[in-house]
Parts: C-alpha cells; sequence; structure tokens
C-alpha cells in the first residue's frame, strides 16, 4: 500500500505534515487532492517540512500528502531549446495553451514535448562500448545547436542496437548489454537539480568571452567558464545588461532565470529574441536560448528551485562540449525566498534574517561553473559554463549579505551606480570600483589573439579615467581654468573615454554589439588623440582649441560606424593629424 | 452548516488564536461575532493542528475570549462583480458602501487573484499621451505599465494622478476605459478631491472608487489594493476596457502589513518591515498589464509617500524593484513653485523605449530626452558648481548649461494643471530649450534629425552669437 502522509500545519509556502517516515530529503511529495507539487525540506522524526511550489491558500490540516519517492528532477533532453519554463520547469506555453492567460493551481505539462519527432542520427556504432557520458548520436535540435544525445548515468556496456530516424524522446533509440541486463536509452534523461551533473575534469578559464559590450570587453572582462556579479539598485540597469549578455555573449546556448523579476521583462525576451539575429550565423536568437520564468509573483519555493532548474540545464549542454553561458536575475529574490522558507521553518536567522547558509548556497551554485573536460570515455571533449549573477541590494547598499557573500566566490564585479544611470551613462558601471580578476589568465588568449596593446591600452584609459576623478575635486572646488594644459588634456581625453566609448546604448541597431575589433579601434583612435594632444601642447598649440577641436565629433561618432565599415575608424586618427598639422601651422 | 466556535485562546494585536478547530484552511474567510451581534471579517494566517491564526481586519478592539464566536467560512476573499460596479463606491473590504451600491452580481472572483502567466502578457508598447511634458517627453507611460509616484508628505501627488486620470488618452483611438481609484488609509480630503474632479469630468460614471480612509480599519488594507486590482482584472480582461488604476497611497498598505508580521512576531527585515514585503508587494504590482488576444489593459500608478522623503526606505525602494519605474517628485523644486515638482534625474520609465518613436510619437523622440536629459544633468551640476565659485567663473559653455537648466525648469517641467500639452508641442518645447547651444554639444542626437529639427529652432537665435562659433 502507498504511504500517505498528514498535513498538521500549513504557515505560507511551508507545510508540515506527519507519517512521512518513508522520504527521504528533498524528495517530491503531491500536497492534497489538488496534487500541488512540493519538496522536502526538514525532517524531525516523523514529521517533514515541505516548500511547496504553488499557493497553498484552501489547504488545511488533515488533508493528505502523497510522496513521490524521488528528488526534483529536471527532464533534459531535445525541445529544451527555446522553451520557456517557470521554476519547476512546467511549461509555460503549454500551459498557456491548455489552461489560459492565469496558472492555476495543480497543473503539470510534460517539461518536454512527447508527440514531436526529432531525426535521430546514431554516432557509434552496434558492438562498440559505451560509457556514462559517451555521445550515442545527435538531433539537429535547432539550426545551431546539434543536441548530442548522451549516455545516461548509470549505464555502461556494449550497444547492441541503435536506431536511426524519426522518435520522439520517449521512444528506445538504443538497447545496452549491461553487466545488470539489456538496458533501453532514450533521448530523454532526467537529473535531480540540487546535485551538479558530473565531470572528468575542471580547469582554469582562459580564455576571454566577448559580450560586444565595451565597458565590459574592454576594461572588465570575462572568462570562458567564469563568474560575474552585476548589483546596483534599481533601475541601475541589471536586466538591461542581463539581456545585453544573452543576446551578444560569444556563448552557443543561454540559459536565462528570471529569478523573482517582472513578468514584462520575461515577455520582452520572448517577443525580441526570435527577431533577434545572432551575429555569426545569422539565426534567431531564440534557437539557442531556453527562458525559465518565475516572476516576483509566481510561488516563493519555485523561484527557490529556478536557479537549480537552471543551471542543470546549463551544465546538460555543457556535457555535450558547449560553450553555455547562465543569466540569473535577481539572485537576489532567490536568496530572499530562502529567507522566506527558513522563517517558517523557525531556523536560527543570521544577517538581516537570512538564513546562516546563505553564504554556502550561493558558493556552490557559483562553483557549477567551469570550464571541464566532460565525461566520456571516448572523446576529450571540453565544455563551459558562464554564471552572470545580478543582485539587487537594498537600497544599492553593498554591504547588504547577498552581495558580499557573493563577492566571495565571484571572479568579475561589475558595480552598477545610481548617479551614473541617472545623468543616463548607461551602461552604469562603475569604471573605478568594478573588477575583474581574468585580466591575467587571458592575458595571453588576449595578446594572441586580439592584439598586443589590449592590455597597455586599458592600462592607459585606466589611467586617465582614475586621474580624472582626481582632478575633478580640484575642479569643483576652483575651475578648470586653475588646471595646467596637460590635466586639461586629460579631462578631455577622459570625457571621450566615458561619452565615446564607456557609453553604449543597448537600444541603438548599431551601438547595442561592438565587435572587439571595433572596440580596439574606438579605444585606439581615443589614446592616440591623447598622445597627439600631449604632443602639440608642448609644441605650443593652445588649450582651448584642442578642446574646441572638430574632430572630437568624428571621435563621438565612431560608434555608431556599422560592423562592415569599421576601417573607417582608422581613418579619423589622419584627420586628428592633419587638424593638428593645421592648428600649428595657424600659430607659426 | 458552518461551526461555530467560542475557543478563542488569545488576542494580540489583530490576530486570534482559535483552539479546538476542524478543518480550518490557510486563506480562509472568517467571520468573527462579538457579543453586541455585531459582525467582523478575518482570514487564516495559519493553521497547526487543531489551531488557526486568524487576522481581523476591523481589529480585535470588543473581542474578548468567552463570548465572541468565530466562523470559518469555508472559501477565501471574494469579490462580487458585475459591469455595474463602474459609478459604485465599495468599502476597503469590497463591500458596498451604501445601499446605492449593491449591485447584482454576474460572478465573484477570488481578491488574491492568480499570477499571469508570463507567455501569455503582451508587452505594453501603446503610448498614452497625458499631457504633461515630464512625463510624456521624458517618462512616458504605456498602456500596461506600472508606474508609481514616489512623493513626500505635502507634496501635490494626488494633483499629478489627477491630472493624469483627467487627460490620458492614447492618440487618434477612442476607447472604452475605466478607472479603479484605491483609497488606503487617505484622508476624507484628499479622497474628495479625487471624487469631485472625476465627477466634474464625468469620469465618475466609469470609476470603481474602492475606500479606506484614514479612520477605517488598518488591518482591511491588506485586503483593499487586491478588492480594487480585482475590479480592474474582471473590467480589463473579461469587459475589454483599459483600466487605470490609482492606488494611494501604498505607503498605508506597507504599515498594515508590518503590524501583521510584528503581531506574528516574524524576524523583521530591514527597518522592521517583513523580509517578504517585497514578494507581497509584487503580488499587488505585477497585476498590471497586457493579455495577449485581450483588449482591455491594467495600467497602475501607485502612490506612495516616502518616509522623510528617503528613497532608500524600504518602502520605496522596494517598489521601484517591481514597477517599471518611477515618478519622483522634489521637495526643492515644490519650493521654488515649479509644479508638478517631477525630480527628471532619478524619475523614470522602464518601458519608454518601446512606446516612442516614428509612428507613435516622433521620430526624434528617443534623441531629443536623451539629450534633454544629459543637459540637464550637465546643467545642474553646472549650478552646483556656480554655488561655490560664483557665476562669472564658469566657461562659457557651463553658462548656457546654468541658463538651460533655469530654463527647463521654468518651461519645461512647469505647466498647469489644466494645461494638456500634445507630444508634439512637448517635443518642440524640448528642441526649442535645445536650440540655445552649439550644435556640436547636442552628441545624442542623429544628425538627420539635428538637420531637419534644429533648423527650425534655431532662426529665433540667429542673433544671438552662439560661444565657440
Ligand atoms: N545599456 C543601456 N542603454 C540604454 N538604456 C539603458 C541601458 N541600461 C539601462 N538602461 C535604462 O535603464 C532602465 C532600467 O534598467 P534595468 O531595467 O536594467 O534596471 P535594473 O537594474 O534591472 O532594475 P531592477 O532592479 O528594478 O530590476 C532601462 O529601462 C533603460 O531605460
Ligand atoms: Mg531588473
Amino acid at each position: 500500500m502507498e504511504k500517505v502522509g498528514r498535513i498538521v500545519r500549513v504557515a505560507g509556502p511551508l507545510v508540515v505534515a506527519e507519517k512521512m517516515g518513508g522520504s527521504r530529503m528533498f524528495d517530491v511529495v503531491q500536497v492534497s487532492e489538488m496534487h500541488l507539487m512540493g519538496e522536502i525540506i526538514e525532517f524531525k522524526g516523523d514529521l517533514a517540512s515541505i516548500q511547496v511550489y504553488e499557493e497553498t491558500g484552501g489547504i488545511g490540516v488533515g488533508e493528505p500528502v502523497y510522496p513521490e519517492g524521488e528528488p526534483l528532477t529536471v527532464e533534459l533532453g531535445p525541445g529544451l531549446l527555446g522553451s520557456i519554463y517557470d521554476g519547476i520547469q512546467r511549461p509555460l506555453d503549454a500551459i498557456y495553451e491548455n489552461i489560459g492567460d492565469y496558472i492555476t493551481r495543480g497543473v503539470s505539462a510534460a517539461a518536454l514535448d512527447r508527440e514531436k519527432k526529432w531525426d535521430f542520427m546514431p554516432l557509434v556504432k552496434e558492438g562498440g562500448r559505451v560509457e556514462a557520458g559517451d555521445i550515442i548520436g545527435m538531433v539537429q535540435e535547432t539550426e545551431l545547436i546539434k543536441h548530442y544525445i548522451m549516455t545516461p548515468h548509470g549505464i555502461s556496456g556494449i550497444i547492441k542496437k541503435i536506431g536511426q530516424g524519426q522518435f520522439t524522446v520517449e521512444d528506445i533509440i538504443a538497447v545496452v548489454d549491461t553487466a545488470k541486463g539489456e538496458a533501453g536509452i532514450s533521448m530523454i534523461q532526467k537529473w535531480p537539480v540540487r546535485k551538479a551533473r558530473p565531470y572528468r575534469q575542471k580547469y582554469n578559464p582562459d580564455t576571454p568571452l566577448f559580450t560586444g559590450q565595451r565597458v565590459i570587453d574592454m576594461f572588465f572582462p570575462l572568462a570562458r567558464g567564469g563568474t560575474a556579479c552585476v548589483p546596483g539598485p534599481f533601475g541601475s540597469g541589471k536586466t538591461v545588461i542581463q539581456h545585453q549578455l544573452a543576446k551578444w555573449v560569444d556563448a552557443e546556448v543561454i540559459i536565462y532565470i528570471g529569478c523573482g523579476e517582472r513578468g514584462n521583462e520575461m515577455t520582452d525576451v520572448l517577443m525580441e529574441f526570435p527577431e533577434l539575429v545572432d551575429p555569426k550565423s545569422g539565426v534567431p536568437l531564440m534557437r539557442r536560448t531556453v527562458l525559465i520564468a518565475n516572476t516576483s509573483n509566481m510561488p516563493v519555493a519555485a523561484r527557490e528551485a529556478s536557479v537549480y532548474t537552471g543551471i542543470t540545464m546549463a551544465e546538460y549542454f555543457r556535457d555535450m562540449g558547449y560553450s553555455v553561458a547562465l543569466m540569473a536575475d535577481s539572485t537576489s529574490r532567490w536568496a530572499e525566498a530562502m529567507r522566506e522558507i527558513s522563517g517558517r521553518l523557525e531556523e536560527m536567522p543570521g544577517e538581516e534574517g537570512y538564513p546562516a547558509y546563505l553564504g554556502a548556497r550561493l558558493a556552490s551554485f557559483y562553483e557549477r561553473a567551469g570550464v571541464v573536460k566532460c565525461l566520456s570515455s571516448a572523446d576529450e571533449r571540453t565544455g563551459a559554463l558562464s554564471v552572470i549573477g545580478a543582485v539587487s541590494p537594498p537600497g544599492g547598499d553593498l554591504s547588504d549579505p547577498v552581495v558580499q557573500a557573493t563577492l566571495r566566490v565571484v571572479k568579475v564585479f561589475w558595480s552598477l551606480e545610481a548617479n551614473l544611470a541617472y545623468s543616463r551613462h548607461f551602461p552604469a558601471i562603475s569604471w573605478l570600483n568594478s573588477y575583474s580578476l581574468y585580466n591575467d589568465v587571458i592575458r595571453e588568449s588576449i595578446t594572441a589573439n586580439v592584439s598586443e596593446d589590449y592590455f597597455d591600452l586599458q592600462a592607459e584609459a585606466m589611467r586617465l579615467l582614475e586621474k580624472e576623478s582626481e582632478l575633478e575635486e580640484i575642479v569643483r572646488l576652483v575651475g578648470i581654468d586653475a588646471l595646467s594644459g596637460p590635466d586639461r588634456v586629460v579631462m578631455l581625453t577622459s570625457r571621450m573615454l566615458r561619452e565615446d566609448f564607456l557609453h553604449q546604448n543597448a537600444f541603438h541597431d548599431i551601438d547595442t554589439y561592438s565587435s572587439i575589433e571595433k572596440q580596439h579601434k574606438m579605444i585606439d583612435t581615443i589614446i592616440y588623440f591623447y598622445n597627439r594632444a600631449l604632443d602639440h601642447l608642448r609644441m605650443g598649440a593652445n588649450i582651448r582649441d584642442i578642446e574646441e577641436m572638430g574632430v572630437r565629433d568624428r571621435i563621438a561618432r565612431m560608434k555608431y560606424v556599422p560592423k562592415e565599415e569599421i576601417n573607417k575608424i582608422d581613418d579619423i586618427k589622419k584627420d586628428i593629424d592633419s587638424q593638428f598639422a593645421a592648428m600649428i601651422g595657424e600659430k607659426s | 452548516m458552518l461551526k461555530e466556535y467560542r475557543s478563542i485562546i488569545s488576542i494580540s494585536g489583530p490576530l486570534l488564536l482559535v483552539e479546538g478547530v476542524e478543518g480550518a484552511k490557510y486563506e480562509e474567510l472568517v467571520e468573527i461575532r462579538l457579543d453586541d451581534g455585531s459582525i467582523r471579517n478575518g482570514r487564516v494566517l495559519e493553521v497547526d493542528r487543531d489551531h488557526a491564526l486568524v487576522q481581523v481586519f476591523e481589529g480585535t478592539s470588543g473581542i474578548d475570549l468567552e463570548n465572541t464566536r468565530v466562523r470559518f467560512m469555508g472559501r477565501g476573499a471574494h469579490m462580487y462583480l458585475s459591469p455595474d460596479i463602474l459609478g459604485k463606491v465599495f468599502t476597503g473590504l469590497g463591500k458596498p458602501k451604501t445601499e446605492n451600491d449593491r449591485i447584482i452580481a454576474e460572478k465573484s472572483l477570488d481578491i488574491n487573484g492568480s499570477p499571469i502567466n508570463p507567455y501569455a502578457r503582451d508587452y505594453p508598447n501603446e503610448f498614452i499621451q497625458t499631457g504633461i511634458s515630464t512625463i510624456d517627453g521624458l517618462n512616458t507611460l504605456v498602456r500596461g505599465q506600472k508606474l508609481p509616484v514616489f512623493s513626500g508628505s505635502g507634496l501635490p501627488h494626488n494633483r499629478i494622478a489627477a491630472q493624469i486620470a483627467r487627460q490620458s488618452a492614447v492618440l487618434g483611438k477612442k476607447e472604452e476605459f475605466a478607472v479603479v481609484f484605491v483609497a488606503i488609509g487617505i484622508t476624507f480630503e484628499e479622497s474628495q478631491y479625487f471624487i469631485n474632479d472625476f465627477k466634474k469630468t464625468g469620469a465618475i460614471n466609469r470609476s470603481v472608487l474602492v475606500l479606506n480612509l484614514a479612520d477605517d480599519p488598518a488591518i482591511e488594507r491588506i485586503a483593499t489594493p487586491r478588492v480594487g486590482l480585482t475590479c480592474a482584472e474582471y473590467l480589463a480582461f473579461e469587459k475589454d476596457m483599459h483600466v487605470l488604476v490609482i492606488l494611494t497611497d501604498m505607503t498605508n498598505y506597507c504599515e498594515a502589513l508590518k503590524e501583521v508580521s510584528a503581531a506574528r512576531k516574524e524576524i523583521p527585515g530591514r527597518r522592521g518591515y517583513p523580509g517578504y514585503l517585497y514578494t507581497d508587494l509584487a503580488t499587488i504590482y505585477e497585476r498590471a498589464g497586457r493579455i495577449k488576444g485581450r483588449k482591455g489593459s491594467i495600467t497602475q500608478i501607485p502612490i506612495l509617500t516616502m518616509p522623510e522623503d528617503d528613497k532608500t526606505h524600504p518602502i520605496p525602494d522596494l517598489t521601484g524593484y517591481i514597477t517599471e519605474g518611477q515618478i519622483i517628485l522634489s521637495r526643492s523644486l515644490h519650493k521654488k513653485r515649479i509644479s508638478p515638482p517631477v525630480d527628471v534625474l532619478p524619475s523614470l520609465s522602464r518601458l519608454k523605449d518601446k512606446g516612442i518613436g516614428e509612428g507613435k510619437t516622433r521620430e526624434d523622440h528617443a534623441d531629443t530626452f536623451n539629450q534633454l536629459y544629459a543637459a540637464y544633468a550637465r546643467g545642474k551640476e553646472v549650478q552646483e558648481l556656480a554655488v561655490i565659485l560664483g557665476e562669472a567663473a564658469l566657461t562659457d559653455i557651463d553658462k548656457i548649461y546654468y541658463k538651460f537648466a533655469e530654463d527647463f525648469e521654468n518651461q519645461y517641467i512647469s505647466q498647469g494643471e489644466y494645461e494638456n500639452r500634445t507630444i508634439e508641442e512637448t517635443l518642440d518645447l524640448g528642441w526649442r530649450l535645445l536650440s540655445v547651444f552649439p550644435r556640436a554639444e547636442l552628441k545624442r542626437v542623429r544628425d538627420e534629425f539635428l538637420d531637419k529639427y534644429l533648423a527650425r529652432f534655431k532662426k529665433d537665435e540667429d542673433n544671438q552669437e552662439g560661444p565657440g562659433a
């Protein structure tokens, strides 16, 4: 007889049930006759505390709890790309078709389409030996992505039979002779979300991951397989940056998690991504993207699960050998969900009421990022998973426990500042407070593949901006006229760096994305201007004339040069030379 | 038959603990009958074995342990609805205010609603002309947006909200609209100000009023916005109307929530507000938007007064984290008699980009607003500088910025309570103000627009000599 528990307490998203002896921690259960999904998060004797992924209104004492006997899992297989799921992988499009405009309770729908047939291509032969993780075949899931079917965990042996042609995700595509007898393999696999998927070996990131965003790529670059965080007050541009990365980052698969944020922002992605094309392949971006949308008004327990659901899918694509990028907006909402559940459990609170394990949970989440040698006995493929989390501290205050715990684990910090956002300097990433700890590890790759002087330009631009902030103090007190000629050139150049380079409009068709080549040309031109200006100042040019030079206008418009014409940026240097020459000519 | 219990074992703040209860459900509606026969309403906050924790909307004064009887109603709080709610007045719990406000219900809906499936949403992108330059030009409102007003005590937020309600129109369209006005703990005068304004314009017949005033029960305020939004969802998504919801004052809502949380002895988050304030507010603010295939929409203008004018206070802070921008009012502009005193720099409409431009407002809109912002920001900096150094120390170009910031406040921000500017008027006004700058300063505007528009307004400047020219 199936064991059934009985509810003894309901407090918001937390339900406590008795007679739960047979179940284990983190097992999934169904609560009440409405079959609301929940997960066991604490045991005291045979009393299980359950976080319920749906609203618990109308649930009372005495109602049944049905154990499922397995932990929270996601379905992995063809059909993930282009999908939109809630925090526990219920397909929102199917729910919309079946139920309507609102998410009502107790609905369930298969995460992967059971009817759809995929064209399966075997990549191993009958009689060959396979181990867990070995690729046995492939489905061209979208124009962009070949979905490799891997031998599921726990299976190894000799391929007895393998099919080719049209199959649904549940059809058996291969039979393996294992030590324990025959095992059928279908294209669908399940994986418990709270458990990181295994790999053979982890490497240190060593290649840059370009994003097309100038302040990031030139100043605070990300590495493939790396981690980054974007903290900032409301309205400072966290979501726009995350969307920009999802659009333009040089990764093959994107997992975008809207965790406790706005419904309209997910709609925005859903409407825009099918229209936008990948700059390299020309294919709509949606074909490489999976969306997880557990918006702020959806149940908090499912929000808590959403980041795990997302990162498990990301690991799955990583295991195929892809470079995957995951964005989570916002990890603060995830932390708040943890806090709420922990409060209901009456756990001992840590800082600001967050549970004491906040730091550990954040760390183990970001730890699932990395460059790995994928599990396989047959090939040496590597995959990468890069993770970028937004953080929303109260009042933008960086002493917030979530920010602090995040900074302890991530390697890149893009600090968004309210003041920059108010003056509409976007992206509002502070050039003074942000950092990237990847500069050293990607140095070799960048000097070899981008340019020899990337780091020199970066350092020089940084130096100028830092100098500017010092000089600004003086200007504020005594006025610009008090500055020396060279200092005024610093002020002028820094302003160019800020307005004509760092400032980047996400909503401008051309400016939204800059290739690294274009970025390099732009910054090189500005630094060239700086050096020529200093030279000519020394030769007797008047600072006021330099400040009024016509070429400034061309520099300001570099960002709007379309990608086919970026060589025209090189011509600006000639303009700079000739205008300086003319200036000196006039003098003599 | 519903069973009645006379087993209240403790009363603390707005909460009752009832024992010996069978089958009570979380979130269930409760009726409390006092000794004098009066009835109060409550809802179940928690059930624990045979104990039920009940929050009483009208407060617990007068409730005693011996004689008060409690009934569990077997359902959650509902709002009774029909198209006749237009023109009617309801209490903060959704009951008809007077006999005249009774309706014959066509259906009833749970006031908590259900989350809109993000996949079902349609992106808000239809420009609403409010006739107010600081909104239309700089913080454009679109249908289905939630755009709060962050105000302070004594600032004219009601005036702005009423002006928006009065003047809002979608260009070139005559469609069914409705206003849901939700008063949360505001004074009688304040609420009367709106009602009189609706009466004057005739909007009253297209309005639903949900009123919890300052002397109404405080805990009831937890239900009040939900009642209003349930009406709005019904009108928008079942009756195809474009609904504007005004929620004022959300600060009072948050105080009520705080009171309940404190009575439950929950671990408080920042400044004593419950840790789940963000999520709770989201379940209100997210009830705005458009739905694919439905004609209607819900646009929300929540108003809140920032305690001590502090934007980092949890109420404005968490609101800003949920809404799609914010209109912030400035006390210093108000003192300068600039009205409406919209603090342009920190105000923002996040959905403006989808609602402006060619075919919606005008092709040059995006560039000019970027330029106006930048110029005003610099103008404000220059003004600060001038305070320290004296105006004489400013460079020529800075002097222009200085003057621009002044003109911008007096001509662009400031406008009459009944002045209804078209979007063309607003955009042209922007150009006229920008035309004092040398062309090279207008970096945020595309050349084609400078060619096309600047010349029109530059003419009158011809005899004046531009600096640096
Ligand atoms: N790169 C950019 N280019 C142009 N505009 C931008 C850019 N980044 C941000 N913005 C502007 O700032 C607004 C707010 O940005 P965003 O929604 O990303 O903020 P956020 O930090 O995610 O806020 P919240 O924490 O409330 O979600 C946008 O709607 C847009 O108007
Ligand atoms: Mg955001």
